[in-house]
């Protein structure tokens, strides 16, 4: 039976979409400033591996504006920190570990002189030898974690018995966040050791936490907010410490409000990134193309500290399948402790690495065996009711990926514009044109399975209205709007008797961070049980009041029916307010069905999957290896959408930004280690003239067949690995160089210019090379 | 007589008058710090993501107002003198009802973290006031090239702008706007001088600048600052001296004569390159590729010439067109071909105390076969790994003369002089153009960096002949820039 929702379904404008347009939407750097407030900003090292034989930090000190100067000694609490491990000194440690670690921070009148003052330390150092590769570091068996394997059958045997078998190495870069709002924080001491600090940050808690760590205080001294981030990506979940915690030891050191804002180059050199990963593939497979065995390492670049890289590789791992069915595979994930920044979370959070790996093996595969990718693509999908257990031993319940593909494939019209592209290929020399579709299969859940729990605090006040407070934090994806929705239609209220406040760990404690695409998932349903309590009180009152069943009572049209009486909500509960019923309640959840075990890496993870397809269609220019993305047309499972044109956003944005990591947006270290792509200047993010002016996104028909919150599903992270059609119809286009339909580009990621035209060569010497032997023989 | 001290502008209507703590401060740090209006935001604090992004408003000589969407992020606040400004807050209509662009970002779900929005919403609504309000994708395309979006993907974006103009019409601020800035126009020259000794004057005439200049010859010259904004908010460097030409009426002409069209150094980027493109129209890609909008609505043609970088996308095709520039000392005035102002990275052959006042751009011939080719990791606001531009006078089908000058080859814009060579008297055809690939070599040892590799290019300097070939020879259009409008 399909449900009559009021609020929940409809494509109700986000929550805060009059104050984004008009300016009044406070980020952290818009909070009206207290009288007093310093600024700080953060020396940073210039070596990538180095002891630092000197300091001499005088000449900030003696700067212009400046209250103090600190450094790791200035630490009472805790010097190291970090999400899992606390490998990471709050300031270097002897020695830097990094190009643009924290070395000192300083405070004075104004952003600008902080930031002058910052530059006129002197610093001696003494180089050591640096890793700065994925391959180096696994080379050189520097690990942050130790190495995770993973194997089911006899994968040797399959590789060395196979009738065929491919093997490669394909390099794919990372991405920075690049969040509009740039990393900040402000905090201001308050009466017996408190410490108030907001922070644009998606792990309150975590904020909170750390803070009190560094000061050695007790957790309950210090309170974390966050209203909204101007972006958030991953980038926000744990390295937001370093600027609330450096923001809250100058503030306690002065005992002035201290507010710490990166400027852009800053935040660039100091905060972690998206992996990058060198894949090392060997596959056996079919005639047909159906992939027998597997065997893959995976080299993760994690830079100089653990922080998420343990589950980002495991996310990984468990994305290796994607689509498709897995007999006998043999995976190992090397972490590679190297001389850069810590990379960390990114939307996806390693799923899009294991997800582009297997599509770039099948790509493969299929190129060899001249056959339509797509083709070879569902001879490998996951079956209905057989070959439906997944590496990790879950079993796939809820698969739709072959409707999915089917149906796009015909709206996309795909083997007739094959055959499109075909034709202009055959026409033109110089100007190429791809074409691929591509599928995503993504598993919801946290893979920790203690994080997938949150809480939620709702407020019914004696007007009518209604005010929620949850453990999720807003970053644009409309998770406030979402809850709001959850809400609203749970109490039968209008949205706008309906406000989410600011994420407050004074109000719900010990929360997850919005991450792994579960904001609303795990808080809807928190806040969805915090209403059911209230409710409960509430009609059992009505009933005794108006006698009638506690059952019988509906909330509705902002209004409350029991028995015959019609009574507006604010009237009613004014009664309910005078006769002492709790107008109140928290709301607790935690997801039900999963759980891991990190020894095996086996159990069931994920609490359900997400699905989704893309196509995309490219031309590219052989002779600079310039492209374009000419259209797009994507199709994605969110379940019953709680609010279509929210998800669309997601979808969208998701798609674009997965684009956008596979194709410009490349990070680039000197032979130094320094970063060099450390502003929008040089690195490129997708712009608005990259957004094809074809570009058809639909949501998929379906419900979540588990009970999500309205049987929607996650909607974050799923649509970003999408964005691989683009690189792969990028691939596509450069085989095309050669008439054969048999080349196999060696194309790397990111797809720049160069990388393209790399590849043209590439095929075009092999070409050639076949052709002397032709000759030859 | 002394100078005048104080800026006067318009504020969202309103008028200020300024004496500013320090002649570099940005507008976006006046406004958040000072206003403490904080609608306008920071991104990047280097007019990259157009977070930033707010309408200034200036009265033509004829007295006609023109809206130019800018960063507020690397304008010092002294060059706003005489001039308007409106920020997001300010755009509302007067019973408080929200602009169209304001509400077709709301109904088409063009905001989602929103920290972008409200750069997005000033060149959405720049375009409503230049009376633009249902405009086609194409151009919504050039005028967002300057905002960045790391959330929605830009398609609902694009969708609210081109549906501004199915709302009511906005209230336009324009009416008496054109009065008011008439009482404000400046008068003779701005000079600021701080506490701690920095200066700023803004001359109104090109004899003042000359002079001041020669007196001067320490100052640096501010023109739009979308170069020298950077050394202030990036390299946080103290300019003790600044001159500002973007004041001086004279400098903002674009005249033709005896051949030549001559830009004068205040003319802006989006105000020359039209006119530029009426002589060479196969310079209209590098137009809407140069930086950005609200980049090109405050930098000047000219100043990219004069800032000489090894990567500045003018050079080349100016250089290839035989353009000349015009410098001048005090009363000195001399001329000499654009690419004898570079001497060796960043040295030109201007001597202290001696500007640029003008760039005189020769006018089309007819046998002349032109273009200029921009490589960069994005199609919009991305600074050239490679820039190419190519002029040759080809008769019967051999080249008379080739001119032919490369951006990011070398540690100057540079001529491509072996190449050249290798073409002088030869036949068009594709052995010819082989051997000025190879001739290349001997022209060009490029360097590697964060945006290309030397093989690349050398590879695609190489390539872009056999385009350029291709392309005069096929009439095959090869660009790919249009393919997705
Ligand atoms: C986001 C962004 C994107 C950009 N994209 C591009 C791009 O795509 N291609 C490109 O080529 N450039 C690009 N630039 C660089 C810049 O926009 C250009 O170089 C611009 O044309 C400079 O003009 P301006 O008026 O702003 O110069 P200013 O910054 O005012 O001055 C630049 C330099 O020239 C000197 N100068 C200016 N005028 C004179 C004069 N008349 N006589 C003597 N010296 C003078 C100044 O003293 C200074 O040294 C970009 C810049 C930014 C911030
Ligand atoms: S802040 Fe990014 S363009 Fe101004
Ligand atoms: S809405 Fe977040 S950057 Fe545009």
């Amino acid at each position: 039976m399909q449900q009559q929702h009021r609020t929940v379904g409809q494509s109700l404008k986000h929550e805060s979409a009059h104050l984004h347009v008009s300016g009044k939407a406070n980020y952290t750097d818009d909070i009206p400033q207290r009288e007093g407030t310093l600024h700080a900003a953060i020396g940073i090292s210039t070596r990538a591996h180095a002891k630092i034989k000197a300091m001499d930090l005088s000449a900030v000190k003696a700067a212009e504006g400046v209250i103090a100067v600190i450094t790791l000694d200035d630490v009472p609490g805790d010097k190291y920190l970090g999400p899992f491990l606390h490998d990471e000194p709050i300031f270097a440690d002897e020695e830097v570990l990094y190009y643009g670690q924290p070395v000192f921070a300083v405070a004075a009148t104004s952003h600008d002189l902080a930031r002058r003052a910052a530059k006129l330390a002197k610093i001696e150092y003494e180089d050591l030898p640096a890793i700065l590769t994925a391959q180096a570091a696994a080379e050189a068996k520097a690990y942050v974690l130790p190495p995770v394997h993973i194997k089911r059958g006899n994968v040797e045997e399959k590789l060395a018995n196979a009738k065929h078998r491919v093997t490669g190495v394909f390099d794919l870069g990372g991405q920075e966040q690049f969040y509009l709002e740039g990393q900040i924080a402000y905090a201001l001491p308050g009466e017996d050791g408190d410490m108030h600090v907001y922070t644009s940050t998606q792990h309150p808690s975590e904020m909170q936490f750390m803070v009190a760590h560094a000061l050695g205080q007790h957790v309950h001294t210090v309170k974390a907010e966050c209203r909204r981030m101007g972006g958030g990506f991953g980038g926000k979940e744990t390295q937001s410490w370093v600027f609330a915690v450096i923001a809250a030891l100058l503030a306690r050191k002065t005992g002035k409000p201290v507010k710490l804002r990166a400027d852009r180059d800053d935040d660039m050199m100091i905060t972690g990134k998206r992996h990058d990963f060198q894949i090392l593939y060997d596959i056996a497979h079919d005639d047909d193309g159906r992939i027998q065995g597997l065997k893959i390492e995976y080299r993760l670049r994690c830079g100089f500290s653990a922080d998420l890289s343990g589950p980002v590789g495991d996310r990984a791992i468990f994305h290796t399948d994607n689509a498709y069915y897995l007999d006998e595979f043999d995976i190992l994930s090397i972490r590679g402790k190297t001389n850069t920044q810590s990379n960390t979370a990114f939307r996806g959070f390693g799923g899009p690495q294991g997800i582009i790996a297997i599509e770039y093996m099948i790509d493969t595969i299929a190129r060899k065996l001249g056959k339509d990718p797509l083709d070879v693509r569902k001879i490998n999908f996951y079956g209905k009711t057989d070959r439906n257990v997944t590496p990790y031993q879950m079993t796939v319940e809820d698969n739709v990926i072959h409707e999915l593909v089917a149906e796009l494939e015909e709206t996309s019209e795909y083997r007739k514009r094959r055959q499109e592209v075909n034709e202009f290929n055959a026409k033109n020399k110089i100007l190429k044109k791809g074409l691929a579709l591509v599928p995503v299969k993504f598993g919801i859940s946290f893979t920790a399975t203690q994080f997938n729990q949150a809480g939620a605090l709702l407020h019914v006040y004696t007007d009518g209205s209604v005010m929620i407070n949850h453990g999720g934090t807003e970053m644009g994806q409309g998770l406030n709007t979402k809850v709001a929705q959850v809400v609203a239609e749970e109490l039968g209220l209008s949205i706008d008797r309906v406000r989410v406040s600011a994420t407050d760990t004074s109000k719900v404690p010990n929360t997850s961070a919005t991450a792994a695409s579960t904001g609303t998932d795990l808080n809807g349903k928190a806040a969805q049980d915090a209403c059911v309590k209230v409710k409960e009180k509430l009609a059992a009152f009505a009933a005794e009041r108006y006698g009638c069943k506690p059952e019988e009572v509906r909330f509705a049209d902002n209004h409350v029916y029991a028995g015959n009486e019609k009574i507006a909500f604010e009237e009613f509960v004014k009664i309910a307010y005078t006769a002492r019923v709790p107008l109140w309640s928290s709301g607790f959840y935690r997801t039900p069905k999963i759980h891991y075990d990190f020894k095996t890496l086996t159990g069931r993870p994920f609490f359900y999957f997400a699905y989704g397809a893309s196509v995309s269609e490219v031309i590219i220019d052989t002779l600079t290896g310039e492209s374009r993305l000419l259209r797009a047309d994507v199709l994605h499972d969110v379940g019953s959408s709680l609010n279509p044109a929210i998800d669309i956003g997601q979808v969208e944005g998701g798609f674009i930004q997965g684009a956008g990591w596979l194709t410009t947006e490349e990070l680039w270290w000197n032979k130094d280690g320094k970063l060099m792509t450390h502003a929008p200047s040089t690195y490129k993010i997708p712009s608005v003239s990259d957004v094809p002016a074809q570009f058809n996104t639909r949501l998929y028909a379906n419900s979540n067949k588990e009970d999500s919150i309205y049987h929607s599903k996650a909607v974050g992270e799923p649509p970003l690995p999408l964005g691989m059609s683009v690189f792969l119809a990028l691939r596509d286009a450069v085989a095309a160089v050669d008439d054969s339909g048999r080349a196999v580009p060696p194309l790397m990621a990111p797809a720049t210019a160069e990388a393209i035209l790399k590849a043209v060569e590439a095929v075009k010497a092999a070409k050639k090379a076949e052709a002397v032997e032709a000759e030859t023989v | 007589m002394g100078n005048r001290r104080t800026v006067r502008f318009l504020l969202n209507g309103e008028l200020r008058e300024v004496v500013p703590t320090s002649p570099t401060q940005s507008l976006l740090n006046y406004l958040r710090e000072e206003e403490r209006a904080t609608g306008t935001k920071e991104g990047c604090a280097e007019g990259d993501c157009g977070a930033c992004t707010v309408t200034e408003a200036e009265l033509t000589e004829t007295g006609e107002v023109r809206f130019r969407a800018i960063n507020a992020c690397i304008r010092f606040l002294p060059t706003f003198d005489g001039r308007a400004i409106w920020t997001v807050e300010g755009i509302a209509n007067p019973d408080g009802s929200l602009h169209p662009a304001q509400q077709a970002m709301i109904d088409n779900h063009g905001s989602q973290c929103g920290f972008c929005t409200p750069g997005f919403v000033m060149s959405m609504y720049t375009m409503y006031q230049n009376g633009e309000t249902k405009p086609s994708r194409e151009r919504v395309l050039d005028c967002l090239s300057g905002n960045l979006c790391r959330c929605t993907g830009y398609r609902p974006i694009v969708e609210a702008a081109m549906k501004m103009g199915d709302y009511p019409e906005a209230r336009t601020c324009g009416d008496t706007l054109a009065e008011r800035l008439k009482a404000i126009r400046p008068e003779g020259t701005l000079e600021v001088e701080t506490a701690a000794g920095n200066r700023y004057y803004a001359p109104a005439t090109v004899e003042e600048l000359a002079a001041l200049y020669e007196a001067n010859p320490d100052a640096v010259i501010l023109a739009g600052g979308t170069d020298v904004g950077l050394w202030v908010t990036k390299h946080l460097m103290d300019l003790k001296t600044v001159i500002y030409i973007g004041g001086i009426q004279e400098l903002k002409k674009i005249e033709q004569r005896d051949g030549a069209i001559e830009i004068g150094a205040a003319v802006l980027l989006n105000d020359a390159f039209p006119v530029v493109v009426e002589q060479y129209p196969e310079m209209e890609e590098l137009w809407k590729r140069f930086s950005s909008t609200p980049i090109r609505n405050s930098g000047t043609f000219v100043g990219n010439l004069a800032n000489g970088s090894p990567i500045g996308d003018n050079p080349p095709p100016m250089i290839a067109v035989g353009a000349r520039v015009v410098l001048r000392k005090g009363d000195r005035r001399r001329e000499m071909p654009l690419e004898d102002l570079y001497l060796a990275y960043r040295k030109q052959a201007r001597d202290a105390g001696e500007f640029v006042e003008s760039v005189r751009v020769p006018l089309r011939r007819e046998s002349v076969k032109f273009a200029v080719y921009k490589l960069s990791k994005r199609y919009d606001q991305d600074i050239s790994a490679v820039c190419a531009a190519f002029a040759l006078d080809i008769e019967n089908g051999r080249v008379k003369d080739a001119r032919i000058a490369y951006g990011g080859m070398a540690a100057t814009p540079k001529r491509a002089s072996h190449a050249e060579a290798a073409l002088n008297g030869a036949s068009w055809d594709e052995a010819s153009v082989q051997k000025a690939m190879s001739a290349m070599e001997q022209d060009y040892q490029p360097m590697t960096d964060m945006r290309a590799t030397s093989e690349y290019r050398m590879t695609t300097a190489k390539n872009l002949v056999y385009r350029f070939f291709v392309e005069t020879t096929s009439g095959q259009e090869l660009s790919l820039y249009a393919a997705n409008n």
